[in-house]
């Protein structure tokens, strides 16, 4: 169906609500790449709820590399003219989908339940097509995130770093203490992420949002570009040799168990240090990545909704996208995940001192501006301009020629050539 | 001395992943942190194999990979069993029936041998759907046939070019039809490419991964998807022993077959296959 | 199960036709017969020539459409002509992807028919226990990558693997970082890629050393010629057809590697190891731009073409000459 017809749609899904009142059992198969233990644990939750409603759950998941195969699946499946009831699709992709005519609109369940009012606009922006909710939000994960070991500084006699120039200090001493000063993992995606954190901290939302989100080629061509893409490089200095190909969980550990001092990553990696039985403020730090105390690069997780056939499974897909933006699960998830709610107005109580730092500042930095999408993870761009960027970005971090004046021209007509 | 030494060095190179994969999977955790990669184990334990087959996390469901194993059965014999079957009859016929644009055809096939198969994912996709079989183990089945068909082809073909023409002409002097001859002269001396074919079919087959992520259907997954989930989940501590006894359950009915059929294949590739 | 049906059905067919013209029957009812048994062979193949045109040839030339058009997130049909083309010889990525298949591949092609043949030679000299070093050569081309990937990273990681064994075993000073080494990471899936093929290759020579005719050999002998002379001038000659399959079959494996470097590198470290395969697969699935996927997929195919179209002229002016 496409979004012509939605109207109509509203009106059946709104009728069929007040008819149902006893649930009728659907099926909804949902294709996720949540496959590490407290993703899965999560999930499971939400999988509990939905058949405690009478419907039925048929996993789909299929893990690895950030979701590339998932998304081959989703492809394939959409084109077979099968796809599942929802998928775990975020940023602009969602548009992209939406555009293409395979996403159903949830307005009767959003009207309902109020999502306007409980969603900040930055969020409801990312999930509406057309002024349509066609996704729904799980979480908001704060990407510019410096984890540290305040034992291993302790112990090298330097500081939690709040600039750039305090971090490359600190890293001398911790490196001459015999630690590894940044934990971090050589794949494309880790190396945008480190990137787009030097970029904020020393161009400022602005200059970010020019260059990542409108791909100004004055901006990419800078003078500023280049100082930061130098910057970036010599952060190289301070990663160990065999970080090559490393996942992002194998450099958090090297933080919790005091072989690194730092890791620059998502609040992700929270997970990890609850996992290992770790109290923030105490065993792990969180601050804000150097410079970026005045930022907020966002990372939302999303299910988009698509477009079916059989009325109950319609019904359970109506039903799942309700239980998602339900308090419970929001809670339970982000608990599980490092994340904070993406709706608003939630108890905060059993959340930690990171989680409340990324909720203060996520409504701080939505009034100042300070709050940018993250390019490292698909919200400022697609995913062609996004590539080329990490083909560049991870090629000049990797490579012991290319100088930072070249990387910057190669950045410039990469983007151009992606757009 | 010189030649067994060789030899034994080049086993150990061959052996060396075989023995990590093993060796990790009876370890405990605390084992596999103390030791390096090919430290004996302080204790055998099978513990990782328990869990792997009946209780790790692959996704939501938490069941291990016995099922998954049970799906890849049932994915591979009949589409192992209908390639070979379809390649002896093509090979049959492009070396004993030939006909104008049969050598021809034969060189179109040998190129779709070559075709990545990352391209015809998509149109795959669309052609499963308008069949309706889209995300059906049938579609699979049916995907591994087509894919399939160039190789079994070609091998049958190669071996049939060295069966000599004389036993089938004298046949259709005697008025044998196209089945007789296949079926009274042709299949009996078929036995070493068909073992050579179905080893080379089953491994192919039960080891893809790509057709079967793409094309399964969620509760129909073959093991190597389970398996890639199962690897792939990593939040806390990664089970390194769960990893791969996981890894060896998927693989031991392709080595089963290796080492037990091991001997007729290079039997059947002396047999004929590898001529031209 | 529908093959055999009909099979069956055919044999009993030309069973009574073998009655039929033992007893001197009718003209008309034997051509009829004739007829059936010269359209039998090509209705027999006609589903494999159905499939192939289809699955094969047609999805080759949807690819190709799609190569000339701006297909983004899904195909679409707004043609634009070589454009996608231009931008594939434009992108630093893909330069670096067809160096390393010319690398990888040729190392990978070279080193396993080497390795193939003188493991072969080895095995043929009546070695005790051949059966069981036989296995363990073969065995790799029984496991995937998506198996074997963990426990050859594993093996190759500098802080993991081999490196810190011989460390452990006191060669303080051994060093082994090729897989986090951008100039040689690409080497490493050399290594994992023969180790995987190469004992395949040993039993296509071993095959055919088993295929040469003793008595050539013995007379050579008689006449004085040495071992190694009688190897060089006389058996690998005869190995010619082998040494043909094994090509194929090695250039097959190489083109079509993407679990391998999936498992081990990821393309890694930055985009050092990437090959055709994998840009091709990601350009189209990761990153929406299926037209640009496309065009790699059809410069791939070119390049097969232009390998095997020589084997196959060589292989059908053999067979004429036959």
């Amino acid at each position: 169906m496409s979004l012509k017809s939605a109207k109509k749609a509203v009106l059946a899904t709104a009728l069929s609500g007040l008819v149902s009142i006893a649930a009728q059992a659907g099926n909804v198969e949902v294709l996720h790449y949540w496959t590490s233990g407290g993703e899965a644990k999560s999930a499971a939750v939400l999988k509990q709820l939905l058949e405690a409603e009478g419907h039925q759950w048929k996993d789909f998941a299929v893990a690895g590399g950030g979701g590339e195969s998932a998304m081959t699946v989703l492809k394939s499946r959409a084109v077979s003219g099968n796809p599942p009831s929802a998928a775990q699709i975020k940023g602009l992709d969602i548009q992209e989908w939406a555009e293409l005519g395979f996403l159903t609109p949830l307005d009767a369940v959003a009207d309902k339940a109020g999502w306007d009012n409980l969603l900040p606009t930055v969020v409801s922006n990312v999930m509406k097509y057309d002024g349509h909710y066609v996704a729904v939000p799980v979480n908001v994960h704060r990407v510019n995130w410096l984890w540290a070991n305040p034992e291993v500084f302790k112990k090298s006699g330097a500081e939690v770093p709040t600039t750039w120039e305090e971090f490359f200090t600190a890293a001398d001493k911790i490196k001459a203490a015999g630690f590894i000063p940044l934990a971090h993992g050589g794949q494309a995606w880790q190396d945008a992420t480190l990137f787009e954190a030097v970029a904020l901290g020393m161009g400022g939302a602005d200059f970010y949002r020019k260059a990542f989100v409108e791909h100004d080629q004055s901006v990419l061509t800078s003078a500023k570009m280049t100082e930061i893409l130098a910057t970036f490089k010599r952060l190289n200095q301070y990663i160990d040799a065999d970080a090559a190909g490393r996942d992002w969980n194998i450099a958090t550990s090297m933080v919790i168990n005091g072989k690194a001092a730092m890791q620059v990553m998502g609040d992700w990696a929270k997970g990890e240090f609850t996992a290992a039985g770790k109290q923030p403020g105490k065993d792990y730090l969180c601050v804000a990545a150097p410079d970026t105390q005045n930022g907020f690069t966002f990372n939302i997780d999303s299910f988009a909704m698509f477009d079916l056939k059989d009325a109950d499974d319609k019904q359970a897909q109506a039903d799942l996208a309700r239980l998602i933006m339900e308090p419970e699960f929001q809670e339970t998830f982000n608990l599980n995940k490092g994340s904070i709610p993406a709706r608003l107005g939630m108890p905060r109580d059993k959340f930690d001192s990171c989680a409340h730092k990324s909720m203060d500042d996520f409504v701080a930095t939505a009034k100042s501006g300070g709050l940018v999408p993250s390019m490292a993870h698909g919200m400022s761009t697609t995913s062609a301009v996004q590539g080329a960027i990490y083909d560049v970005v991870t090629n000049y971090f990797n490579s012991d020629s290319l100088t930072p004046e070249q990387a910057t021209e190669k950045l410039a007509r990469a983007v151009k050539a992606a757009i | 001395m010189a030649l067994y030494a060789v030899l034994l060095l080049a086993v150990l190179f061959y052996l060396l992943p075989l023995v990590v994969m093993l060796l990790t999977s009876l370890k405990s955790m605390a084992d596999i942190r103390a030791g390096n990669l090919i430290s004996w184990p302080e204790e055998f334990l099978l513990d990782a194999w328990v869990k792997a087959w009946s209780s790790a996390c692959t996704g939501v469901s938490c069941e291990g990979v016995g099922a998954f194993f049970w799906n890849s059965f049932q994915i591979t014999i009949p589409a192992v069993l209908i390639s070979t079957f379809l390649g002896a009859l093509n090979g049959y016929v492009l070396t004993k029936w030939k006909f104008r644009g049969s050598d021809i055809f034969f060189g179109l096939m040998l190129f779709g041998c070559f075709i990545p198969f990352q391209v015809v994912i998509l149109p795959m996709a669309q052609t499963l759907g308008w069949l309706g079989l889209a995300n059906t183990t049938t579609g699979l089945v049916f995907v591994h046939i087509v894919y399939g068909m160039a190789f079994t082809t070609l091998f049958f073909r190669n071996f049939y070019v060295s069966v000599p023409s004389e036993l089938v002409s004298a046949a259709k002097i005697d008025g044998a039809g196209f089945f007789t001859i296949f079926w009274r002269i042709i299949l009996p001396l078929s036995t070493p490419i068909f073992v050579v074919c179905i080893i080379w079919q089953f491994t192919q087959v039960w080891n893809d991964f790509l057709f079967g992520v793409v094309f399964s259907g969620g509760d129909t997954q073959p093991i190597t998807v389970a398996l890639n989930n199962l690897v792939n989940s990593s939040t806390g501590v990664k089970e390194y022993n769960v990893d791969m006894a996981a890894a060896m359950i998927a693989a031991l009915p392709t080595l089963v077959v290796y080492v037990l059929a091991g001997k007729y294949f290079v039997r059947g590739l002396t047999a004929g296959a590898v001529k031209g | 199960m529908k093959t055999n049906a009909t099979s069956d059905a055919a044999g009993t067919l030309s069973t009574r036709g073998l009655l039929a013209d033992s007893s001197a029957q009718g003209a008309g009812s034997s051509n009829l017969l004739d007829l059936m048994q010269r359209w039998l062979p090509k209705l027999v193949l006609a589903p494999t020539v159905v499939m192939t045109l289809l699955f094969i040839y047609g999805y080759v030339i949807w690819t190709g459409v799609l190569s000339l058009t701006k297909s983004r997130f899904l195909p679409n049909y707004n043609f634009v002509g070589f454009a996608q083309y231009e931008k594939l010889l434009d992108n630093d990525r893909w330069s670096v992807a067809s160096l390393n298949i010319v690398i990888f591949g040729g190392l990978f092609i070279l080193i396993c028919l080497f390795i193939g043949v003188v493991m072969a030679i080895l095995l043929d000299q009546k070695i005790r226990a051949e059966g069981s070093i036989r296995t363990v050569f073969l065995y790799p081309m029984a496991l995937s990558f998506i198996v074997t990937g963990t426990a050859w990273k594993w093996i190759l990681n500098p802080g993991l693997g081999l490196e810190k064994l011989l460390h452990d075993f006191g060669y303080e000073s051994f060093q082994f970082d090729w897989l986090v080494n951008p100039d040689m990471a690409i080497y490493t899936l050399v290594i994992a890629a023969v180790w995987q093929s190469s004992g395949f290759v040993m039993a296509l020579f071993l095959a055919g050393l088993r295929g040469v005719d003793g008595s050539i050999v013995k007379a050579a002998q008689l006449d004085g010629a040495s071992m190694p002379m009688i190897y060089r001038r006389i058996i690998l000659p005869h190995l010619r057809p082998v040494f043909f399959s094994a090509f194929i079959i090695l250039s097959h494996i190489a083109i079509k590697s993407f679990d391998l470097v999936m498992a081990l590198t990821g393309g890694g470290p930055g985009y050092a190891t990437d090959l055709p395969a994998t840009f091709m697969y990601v350009t189209t699935f990761s990153r929406g731009q299926i037209g640009l996927g496309s065009a790699s997929a059809m410069m791939m195919l070119g390049v097969v073409l232009a390998i095997l179209i020589p084997y196959l002229y060589s292989e059908l002016r053999g067979k004429n000459n036959a």
